[in-house]
């Protein structure tokens, strides 16, 4: 119940035009329970054979209603569809907005998109909130309200009998039935879960599966679980029956109970056999917007469920928040670590421990060391995507948390190991890095970053949908986007670990040619033309076990020279 | 009437729940007429005969009886057309999977990502409301109208006509609608999918945000693509929604016709209260399942459309069974005799009449350029792939005489980019030989350098890896593989060399680990390393989908080509 408080609470900008759709849809319901009343009216009338004129009411109600109800109708379908969709945009920026500040640390489960696609999916499933859990609860009272006063004028009696059979139909019968199909639905989608990651696993892993002989034992884990999910289904249409059939029981008991009511009435002298006719007919019709109550239940703990899931997500802490007043990036900005101490959550070894460095402004110093020796987490330290756990990390001599994480981002500029381009245009991805930047300016960038010939095709489309970017090409998209930026200092990531050998050499040759004049801090693991750098920092499980230049370091016979040795002759020759 | 045929013939195969909800529906709809018979009676013995409670209970139980039974009908009828759908979506599942099965790994990847599992759950799924709602209903909005036709006729012939006449403007306008709404729906879902993508597309590159600042800008993003979404749609929709405003309104005009029609003839004492009263009751009833019958059109039309993809996966040819070929009997190690494989629409054959040996208990390196087709020769080695010429035999005997399963027993396969399972790491190890002792998978752990690694995780072997655990680096799932290998302890080792740049100092470890697992086993391994390549017992450079040259590493340094092209390469991106 709180989720879905929760959930209705995030679609309030759209009470209003909810409020619309259901008066609307309120109005179409009436005016079906007006055809027929009018429609019972008028042959109960001619019954008593009056002069011919004291038909035309009834007539005029017929065509009024008759006409009313299809024009409702099409206004209530299109101001409920403009609501729902609303109401998705809206989801979507909700959802947004709360997941931002959480990227990346609390998101590391996130990095395979088959899981990302099923957030998506959850939040496409809730935008038929209103017109499938919230409507017809509220239709259905509405119509019983509008019964109740036009019955309550011609026998309370009536009117409360009524009553009684709506309040059954509305709140007892979803009531025992929600009871008996309790977790029916949650169990419907946690099966759905599974059978997905079984899926996966199947289309993915099938070589496997077939070379160690379990394909049978996963196929028949598949199927059992789709069994599974049929008898649920089976169950909620058990049920989903068995409300139907209630409801319509309770709408032919009320006629009975009314006439029954009313029946002896008849017996006096001047009693109104009309009435006896159109409220029959009335209370028949005053049934229909009932009937959607079952899958109204159901949505309701289906997308409960979605936004369970999705809160779970969302009620994350952000790991790094904005200081309220953040510190200026300073002009002269020395980097300088001081007893720099990591864990990452939920692991028992100290990623980094203990380091100190510093570099000075302009400098161009490389971290070195074999991979799980923590050198990209000193990347994500000084992108402030995590906190540091003990030491100090200052900028400037400030403490990294005393900045506004935005306006670190902009004065540090990252190149890492894989660049991801959005499926939008080559100028869309190149003005993430400077808005607002002319062509030529971006023509400039992509010229000086080696993508000459991407200069006419700034419109074409990058990423998912559009044309395939090598790897190559695509860390030259990064680092064109570096130029623009043109931020005092630069982070190259394992810029070009992915890249084939003579790519790699001109990538790392435009690399140092932009970053002159800059501070640049480079991490690899892979030792080539370490001649440049003013210092090198080894990194040997989160320890910085050596430190100088690679004249120096290769005359000690530490970490550095056996790396160095091991992957200049025992390594692809 | 979208009935796909062969949709149809699923439903054929389970027949028996489709008719008993057809004939329940049908007896509801009998039940129905007795209700309205039985209503109107007792009123009009109220009204019109002032008879007194007592003398109207008999027509009142009647009708609380047949109501009784209508909604039991109701109930089993609606009950048992979801079983029939259930029953068929269980077969065409079970058929997808085995399907997909049989296709093999090639398959899998060949086909878009998601695309299969896309068809497998949601398409399956999709067909439910065609099956348990669109087709039943499509019974029902024949036969209940010409029902009410019959049950009205004999009193009032003018209002049965009336019916009649307007009941074919129904199908009519469906048909109209059912065009207009595929075309609406087909855009629709294209535009809904291309906006959830791109929102996809923004959450993916959410760092990459961040790392710019551009956080707002993308919002705004987010905001104008869904504004602009709703204005398009509902530009459609008001068009789109005209037609289904023109069948309401022939029913519910149909109806206030035939209450003035009626009014006025008993004004004209041509028609009795009873049975107007009569007529008037079912004449929703008339109209109710002709409109239903358009909402469930369009889930149908879901369904219809899902299956395509779905018959597109069924319909797939299967792999050709293997050509049996002659082999020399006494012949050791695996030997390919006169290969050849063209991959589906493609021209050019990927497997070109080759023919070479793999010596028992030695180590084959293949080796080529990109494309080359030395995956082709692996897969049709694991049998992922069957020859449409020649013939592959191991110790003599040909491959296609030895069952797949048997023949892959034999086998430990370490792919470049091994699977890992929703599992736990254990159970991922373990799945090449569940009963393992735990030395047997300590060992295979040390062999592999993987017992490191279990140890810095917090829950050792026993942490969730795979797509909802831990996520574990290139690396280290090579390792898991090369583990799985060791556990397995096969006399035929297959091996796909990584190409990523690793770490070097992994990479040696790897390369030792690789070392001990083939040493003594019969081994083809595709090298990109030179180190595995010298060191191979036999080198096979191919090219085209042929063997260029083959030789050990002294014999080959000799001869112009590819092979020692490649190691210039590599020395020079080594310097």
């Amino acid at each position: 119940m709180k989720t879905f408080l929760r959930l209705t609470a995030i679609v309030r900008p759209y009470y209003l035009w909810m409020a619309l759709a259901a008066l609307i849809g309120f109005a179409t319901t009436g005016s079906g329970i007006g055809l027929l009343v009018t429609s019972g009216y008028l042959i109960a009338k001619a019954a008593l054979q009056p002069p011919l004129g004291a038909l035309q009411l009834g007539i005029i109600g017929v065509r009024v209603f008759g006409t009313a109800r299809g024009v409702l109708r099409y206004a209530e379908r299109l101001v409920s569809h403009s609501t729902t969709f609303r109401i998705l945009a809206k989801l979507r920026l909700w959802f947004f907005d709360a997941i931002e500040p959480l990227a990346p640390a609390r998101l590391l489960h996130f990095r395979s998109g088959d899981l990302l696609q099923r957030v998506v999916d959850d939040i496409q499933s809730l935008e038929n909130i209103y017109t499938r859990v919230l409507a017809p609860p509220l239709t259905a009272i509405l119509v019983s309200l509008m019964m109740m006063l036009l019955l309550g004028t011609w026998s309370i009696q009536a009117a409360l009998l009524v009553m009684f059979f709506h309040l059954l139909a509305g709140i007892a019968v979803p009531l025992m039935v929600a009871t008996l199909g309790r977790g029916t639905q949650t169990g419907i989608m946690e099966l759905k879960t599974s059978q997905q990651v079984l899926a996966l696993d199947f289309l993915h892993g099938i070589g496997e599966l077939k070379v160690y002989g379990k394909l049978p034992a996963h196929l028949a884990r598949m199927q059992d679980n789709e069994t599974g999910m049929l008898r649920l289904q089976n169950r909620n249409a058990f049920l989903d029956g068995m409300h139907e059939s209630l409801t319509g029981l309770l709408m032919n008991a009320a006629v009975i109970a009314v006439l029954c009511a009313l029946v002896p009435g008849m017996q006096n002298p001047g009693a109104n056999g009309i009435s006896l006719t159109v409220i029959t007919l009335a209370v028949m019709a005053s049934f229909e917007p009932f009937l959607p109550l079952p899958a109204s239940m159901k949505n309701l703990e289906a997308d409960t469920h979605a936004g369970k899931r999705l809160f779970e997500i969302l009620d994350a802490k952000p790991e790094t928040t904005a200081p309220a007043a953040p510190a200026m990036f300073p002009d002269n900005p020395v980097i300088r670590a001081e007893n720099l101490s990591f864990t990452y959550p939920g692991s028992y070894t100290k990623t980094l421990d203990n380091i100190s460095f510093t570099v000075e402004p302009g400098r161009h110093i490389a971290i070195v060391g074999p991979s799980g020796a923590g050198k990209s987490t000193i990347t994500s330290l000084l992108m402030r995507f995590w906190n540091t756990s003990e030491g100090e990390l200052t900028i400037g001599g400030k403490d990294i948390g005393l900045f506004d994480p935005e306006n670190l981002r902009r004065n540090i500029a990252l190149v890492s190991q894989r660049t991801y381009l959005f499926a939008e245009t080559i100028r869309e991805n190149l003005l993430l890095a400077k808005p607002g930047a002319g062509d030529d300016e971006l023509k400039r960038a992509l010229t000086a970053a080696g993508l000459g010939s991407f200069v006419s095709k700034l419109d074409e489309w990058a990423g998912q949908h559009g044309m395939k970017l090598s790897g190559g090409e695509r860390q030259r998209i990064a680092i064109a986007r570096v130029l623009l930026q043109d931020a005092p200092v630069i982070i190259l990531d394992e810029a070009t670990a992915n890249l084939d050998g003579i790519t790699e050499k001109e990538v790392t040759g435009t690399l140092a040619a932009i970053s002159r004049g800059k501070t640049l801090i480079a991490i690899t693991h892979r030792l080539k033309a370490m001649e440049q750098y003013d210092r090198i920092i080894v990194l040997d499980k989160g320890k910085i076990v050596e430190q100088g230049r690679h004249g120096e370091l290769m005359q000690n016979s530490g970490t550095y020279r056996r790396m160095w040795e091991l992957q200049h002759t025992a390594g692809p020759v | 009437m979208n009935i796909d045929r062969r949709l149809f013939q699923l439903m054929k195969e389970e027949k028996r729940p489709f008719i008993f909800s057809l004939v329940s529906g049908s007896l509801a709809s009998v039940m129905m007429i007795a209700q309205a018979y039985f209503l109107s009676r007792a009123i009009n013995g109220a009204f019109i005969d002032k008879i007194a409670l007592a003398g109207l209970l008999p027509l009142l139980g009647c009708f609380g009886l047949f109501t009784l039974l209508r909604m039991l009908c109701n109930w089993t009828s609606h009950v048992k057309a979801e079983e029939g759908s259930t029953a068929v979506r269980e077969k065409l599942f079970t058929r997808l999977a085995s399907k997909v099965a049989e296709l093999g790994p090639l398959y899998t990847r060949s086909v878009q990502s998601g695309r299969l599992s896309t068809t497998m759950l949601k398409g399956v799924e999709a067909l439910d409301a065609y099956f348990s709602s669109y087709i039943p209903q499509i019974f029902l909005a024949l036969f209940t109208p010409l029902l009410v036709v019959a049950a009205i006729l004999p009193g009032d012939w003018l209002s049965a006509a009336i019916l009649l006449l307007s009941a074919p403007l129904i199908p009519f306008f469906m048909i109209v609608i059912g065009k207009s709404a595929s075309a609406v729906t087909e855009k629709q879902w294209k535009t809904m999918s291309r906006m959830s993508g791109q929102f996809l597309d923004i959450l993916q590159g959410l760092s990459t945000l961040k790392l710019f600042a551009q956080s707002a800008r993308q919002r705004k993003n987010i905001e104008e693509t869904g504004e602009n979404f709703r204005k398009a749609t509902m530009k459609v929709l008001r068009v789109a929604f005209l037609s289904s405003l023109t069948l309401e309104l022939v029913g519910t005009i149909g109806t206030a016709i035939i209450a003035v029609s009626i009014g006025m003839r008993m004004m004209e004492h041509r028609m009795t209260f009873r049975h107007a009263l009569f007529v008037l009751i079912l004449t929703p009833d008339f109209y109710l399942p002709l409109r239903q019958l358009g909402t469930k059109f369009h889930a149908g039309m879901e369904g219809a459309s899902a299956s395509k993809e779905i018959f597109a996966v069924l319909e797939q040819p299967a792999p050709a069974a293997a050509g049996s070929g002659s082999a020399d009997a006494g012949e050791k190690g695996i030997s390919f005799r006169g290969v050849t494989f063209t991959y589906p629409g493609t021209s050019s054959p990927a497997a070109d009449n080759v023919t070479f040996t793999i010596q028992a208990g030695g180590t084959t390196a293949l080796i080529g350029p990109s494309g080359a087709g030395k995956s082709t020769l692996l897969n049709l080695l694991l049998r992922f792939l069957e020859p449409e010429k020649g013939s592959i035999s191991f110790d003599g005997k040909p491959l296609a005489d030895i069952s797949s399963e048997q023949w892959l027993g034999m086998i430990s396969w370490v792919p470049q980019h091994p699977h890992l399972f929703n599992e736990t790491l254990r159970e991922n190890i373990l799945i090449a030989k569940p009963d393992a002792s735990d030395e047997a998978l300590h060992a295979a752990l040390r062999e592999t350098g993987l017992d490191g690694f279990v140890r810095s995780l917090p829950r050792g072997l026993d942490t969730m890896i795979g797509e909802q655990g831990a996520r574990l680096s290139g690396g280290e799932a090579q390792r898991v593989a090369l583990a799985r290998a060791f556990l397995k302890n096969a006399p035929i080792i297959v091996l796909d060399e990584p190409t990523s740049h690793t770490d070097p100092e992994l990479e040696a470890q790897l390369r030792s680990s690789m070392q001990a697992l083939t040493r003594g086993r019969t081994t083809l391994i595709i090298a990109h390393r030179l180190e595995t390549i010298r060191s191979a017992d036999r080198i096979i450079v191919v090219s085209n989908g042929k063997i260029a040259v083959s030789g050990t590493h002294d014999e080959l340094i000799g001869v112009e080509g590819f092979y020692r092209d490649s190691l210039f390469i590599q020395q020079e991106a080594a310097a």
